[in-house]
């Protein structure tokens, strides 16, 4: 798992609370409006999201830039950067 | 006999344009909203269309609307949901003493079995909160605030923006239940400035069993009904289709008649009060006099049970409450009441009339005649009237 401090996105998706599979539709659909080269952040506080974007940007051939945790507020915030 | 129905705040009849609205939605158009192929995607479009009519009819927009089952369930959502989400915030919330059940007893829960603070806003005598008695309340701690739009027993109309904005400039959030007034008055969201609203289906002539609740985009709430994908992830469960699509036609009446009905309304309840209090001696009119719904009349007549009067009143065809539908079985006196101080012995008395766009004058005078018998006949057995008459 890489990890990343402070990371400046382009985009988010606040997924904090919302109940699972919404963090494989909603970034998606997110995806599409953002530019190449351009950073969406994903928060959830999904343990499941760990495992599964990465390996959706593996899947979908998108880098999975890194996660930092905000363990204050028990938040996750995941960063995938558009290829294509 | 002729049947005069003015408990409209308990049961609303479901209105023609309603039912035929959804009556293809039970066996002709059937699919699941969540489906991938064209019969579920369609479902899914007229799912979002029902969303926009009813963002549309609280100034909303259309991703900050949930639907739900009730007004309760969205009243669970809003004090709970929001409540949890901002526990590391802090673990106070204050909800007015006057609330529905469905507020007074999430604030509870959340009392009992999340370590939560709770504090009963007290209000003046017609059922008003004040800002600055809330502001009195106000903690660091302070995560959330309920108070409702519209009372359901004692009719009263709070200042909604004020108290809203007292809690936004400190960040805390704010729900409002308003329920019995989304369809009776004009409500925007934006206007009242809240971060969440609990609003019901029956209440604008949708069937029983919807709802649904606003809630400020960006707002974090956690779900009460955890499932999947279904309302972008924030509750749970295959929707009700052909109830919500009620509920979109409801609003989408409400929406047209906003601009005639309110005055209609409280036409008819000018009669009828004006008429109880001056045919009926000893009876105090609950809640505010200006501030309060259009169509709603509540009263407490000394030395009666309201239960009897009720009772009276069904055998001439006439069909009231005594205060909101859940309560008034447990023969308890009414929290509401005793809230805004009245005595005890007087609250026993309470009977509340709620009209709707479908009661008329000749209903109306037909209550003038036969509710001033009922009661001086029930206060002719009253050991309580005879004492109060020797006195």
């Amino acid at each position: 798992m890489r990890f990343v401090e402070n990371y400046k996105a382009d985009a988010t998706a606040d997924l904090v609370y919302r109940m699972c599979p919404i963090h494989l539709l909603e970034p998606v659909e997110l995806m599409k409006e953002l530019k190449e080269g351009q950073v969406l952040e994903i928060l959830t506080d999904y343990d499941g999201a760990l495992e599964d974007i990465p390996a959706w940007c593996e899947k979908n051939g998108q880098e999975f830039v890194g996660i930092d945790e905000d363990d204050e507020n028990e938040i996750y915030k995941l960063y995938v950067k558009k290829l294509h | 006999m002729k049947r005069v129905y003015l408990d409209h705040a308990a049961a609303t009849p479901v209105r023609k344009e309603v039912l035929e609205a959804m009556l293809p939605y039970f066996s002709k158009i059937y699919a699941n909203p969540s489906s991938v192929y064209d019969l579920g995607t369609n479902v899914k479009r007229v799912l979002e269309e029902q969303r926009e009519k009813v963002a549309e009819l609280i100034g909303a927009g259309k991703n900050e609307i949930i639907f739900t089952s009730s007004g309760a369930e969205a009243n669970n959502i809003a004090v709970k949901g929001a409540a949890l989400a901002n526990r590391k915030k802090g673990k106070h919330v204050i909800v007015s003493a006057i609330e529905h059940h469905s507020v007074l007893n999430s604030a509870r829960f959340l009392e009992r079995f999340h370590g939560f603070e709770v504090t009963f806003l007290p209000v003046d005598k017609y059922g008003l909160a004040s800002v600055e008695t809330l502001e009195r309340f106000l903690t660091d701690e302070t995560v959330l605030v309920s108070i409702m739009h519209g009372n359901n027993e004692i009719g009263t109309i709070q200042q909604i923006s004020e108290l809203a904005t007292s809690c936004k400039e400190r960040g805390i959030a704010f729900h409002t239940d308003a329920v019995a007034t989304v369809g009776s008055i004009p409500v925007d969201v934006k206007e009242l400035n809240v971060d969440l609203l609990s609003l019901s289906g029956p209440a604008l002539g949708a069937p029983k069993g919807t709802g649904a609740l606003y809630f400020k985009k960006k707002l974090r709430f956690v779900p009460l009904i955890h499932g999947g994908i279904q309302e972008n992830g924030r509750r749970g469960g295959t929707e009700n289709v052909p109830g919500i699509v009620g509920l979109g036609k409801a609003a989408e009446l409400a929406i047209s008649e906003l601009s005639s009905k309110p005055l209609y309304l409280q036409g008819l309840r000018e009669r009828l009060v004006s008429g109880i209090l001056e045919k009926i001696p000893h009876v105090v009119y609950t809640g505010h006099p200006e501030k309060r719904l259009p169509g709603h009349a509540s009263f407490c007549f000394e030395a009666i049970e309201g239960e009897a009067l009720l009772f009276m009143l069904s055998r001439d065809g006439i069909y009231a409450s005594t205060g909101s539908a859940c309560a008034s079985k447990a023969l308890k006196t009414s929290p509401v009441l005793v809230a805004i101080g009245v005595a005890p012995e007087i609250a026993q008395g309470s009977v509340v009339f709620t009209l709707s766009h479908e009661n008329n004058t000749e209903e109306i005078n037909h209550v003038l005649e036969k509710l001033p018998v009922a009661v001086e006949k029930l206060r002719s057995f009253s050991p309580v009237w005879r004492k109060k008459m020797a006195a």
